[in-house]
This record gives structure tokens, C-alpha cells and sequence, in this order.
């Protein structure tokens, strides 16, 4: 067993473990910090596939600001035992069935029809760097950019809106 | 090195995690936290098969999809603060007032 292979099972037996408490958890809060070491994990995960510009990305978009806004919100509206666990009866076993079936899905994709993917080759220098995705990312990307640009102004504008105290009009 | 299925198994399990989640939670927050969860999964493919074909394009669209997800969660989470305040609860299964 070669040394990638190692941190590889080792790192993805932590994301799976921590994708299930996140499910399991009964607490919001515990769900969220679980949810965090998982998108840590993703991280070095990413950065194992040689994608260091993303990895730093993740660490603090998803695992710094999009966990802290989960947590901030969980614990502004106290809500984290909200679960009196009074769900209809046959929503459990029906979504434990329908998860099988992606399961098994996903498996049957995965082992007979393994000869459509290749290995991961060893990845020539200067692949990802951060100098690369920038000079691909505002030169082909320019347009999405600059669009995504407008996405996360109209969301500030539409989160701020939204959470205003509703003023008496008229 | 790590053949690709094994990342291939690894996204598809996380993502069936998240669906699960989405499924059986029936607190909006944990659900929100599911799809953040499939979301992910789906960008470690991306990044997976970008270093498998020795391209960017999958990263820069990995990008592109944490951008969205952030604005995602910012207008997400707003909404769930706006259902809290009218209605005292985000268990979904009390938000059914849309029913006929």
C-alpha cells in the first residue's frame, strides 16, 4: 500500500465518519462542526489532487465563512433541538429505500463500468497554481467572473432585504 | 497513485449522505447543511477528473461553484431567519400552510 493510498482511505474513512454524524447528530451545532471537519477534509483531499488554489478556497469560504453563517444563524434562532422527532411514518423507511437505490446505483456505475475512467497520472509542473487558474480564469473565464460578481451583490442585496423588520408602508 | 473510481466511490457516498440527509432531517437547518454537504461532494469529482484529463476548466468550475453555493447559503439562511420570525419554528414539516 503506497503512501497516497494510505491517506487516502485513512482521510476519506474521517470525511465519510463526519458526513454521518453530521446526519445522525440530534444537536444543529454538533451537525454544523461535524459538517466542518468534513469540508476540512475535502480540503487536503483537494489538495492531494494537486488543486491548491481551491483547497485554500474551500478552508475559507465553505469551512470559514459559509460554517460560521450556519452556526451564527443556529444559534441566533436557538434552534438547535428543533427535531421532536413526530415525522410522519413512512417517510423513514421510504427514504432508507431510496437511498439503497442511489446506492446501488452509484456502486453498480462504480465496479461494472470501472474501465471508462483512467488513473490519475502524475501531474506535469506548474499545474494549478495559482498563477494558472488566474490567468485562465480572467482570460477564458472573464464573463462568468465578472457575472459572478453580480450574483453575490444580488444576494447581499436580496439577504439584507429579506431579513429587514417589515416597515409600515403607505 | 490513487486510481479515480476511489475518489469516484468517495463523492458518490458523501453524496448520498447529503440526500439522505435532505430525506430523513427535518430541520431546515440540517437540511441546508446537506446540500451544502452534495454540493461538495460533487466539487471533489470536479477536481478529480480536472487532474485525471490534466485540465483546469473542472477547477475553475469548482470555483465557480463555491461562489454560488456562498451566495446560496447568504439568501438560504435569510429566508430561514424571515420563516422563523413569522412562524416560531423550522421544523418543515410545520411550514405547510401552502397546502390545499
Amino acid at each position: 500500500m503506497t503512501v497516497d493510498l494510505f491517506i487516502f482511505l485513512s482521510l476519506s474513512l474521517v470525511a465519510i465518519v463526519a458526513a454521518l454524524g453530521m446526519l445522525f447528530s440530534k444537536n444543529a451545532v454538533y451537525s454544523a462542526l461535524f459538517l466542518i471537519l468534513n469540508f476540512a477534509t475535502v480540503a487536503v483531499f483537494y489538495l492531494l489532487l494537486g488543486a491548491p488554489f481551491i483547497a485554500m478556497a474551500q478552508v475559507t469560504v465553505y469551512a470559514g465563512a459559509i460554517m460560521v453563517l450556519f452556526l451564527f444563524v443556529i444559534m441566533l434562532l436557538g434552534a438547535e433541538l428543533l427535531e421532536p422527532g413526530q415525522t410522519r411514518g413512512w417517510q423513514r423507511p421510504l427514504a432508507s429505500i431510496l437511498t439503497l437505490v442511489l446506492l446501488a446505483e452509484a456502486a453498480y456505475l462504480i465496479f461494472a463500468r470501472s474501465d471508462l475512467v483512467a488513473d490519475i497520472t502524475p501531474a506535469p509542473a506548474g499545474y494549478a497554481s495559482p498563477q494558472a487558474i488566474g490567468e485562465v480564469l480572467f482570460s477564458r473565464y472573464l464573463l462568468p467572473f465578472e457575472i459572478t460578481s453580480i450574483l453575490l451583490l444580488v444576494a447581499m442585496v436580496g439577504a439584507i432585504i429579506l431579513t429587514k423588520k417589515v416597515s409600515k408602508r403607505i | 497513485m490513487v486510481p479515480v473510481n476511489y475518489y469516484f466511490a468517495l463523492s458518490a457516498i458523501l453524496f448520498i449522505i447529503g440526500a439522505t440527509g435532505v430525506l430523513i432531517r427535518r430541520n431546515a437547518i440540517v437540511i441546508f447543511m446537506s446540500i451544502e454537504l452534495m454540493l461538495n461532494a460533487a466539487n471533489l469529482l470536479f477536481v478529480a477528473f480536472a487532474r485525471t484529463f490534466n485540465h483546469l476548466d473542472g477547477q475553475i468550475f469548482v470555483f465557480f461553484v463555491i461562489a454560488v453555493a456562498a451566495a446560496e447559503v447568504a439568501v438560504g439562511l435569510a429566508l430561514i431567519v424571515a420563516i422563523f420570525r413569522s412562524r416560531q419554528t423550522i421544523d418543515i414539516d410545520d411550514l405547510s400552510s401552502m397546502k390545499g
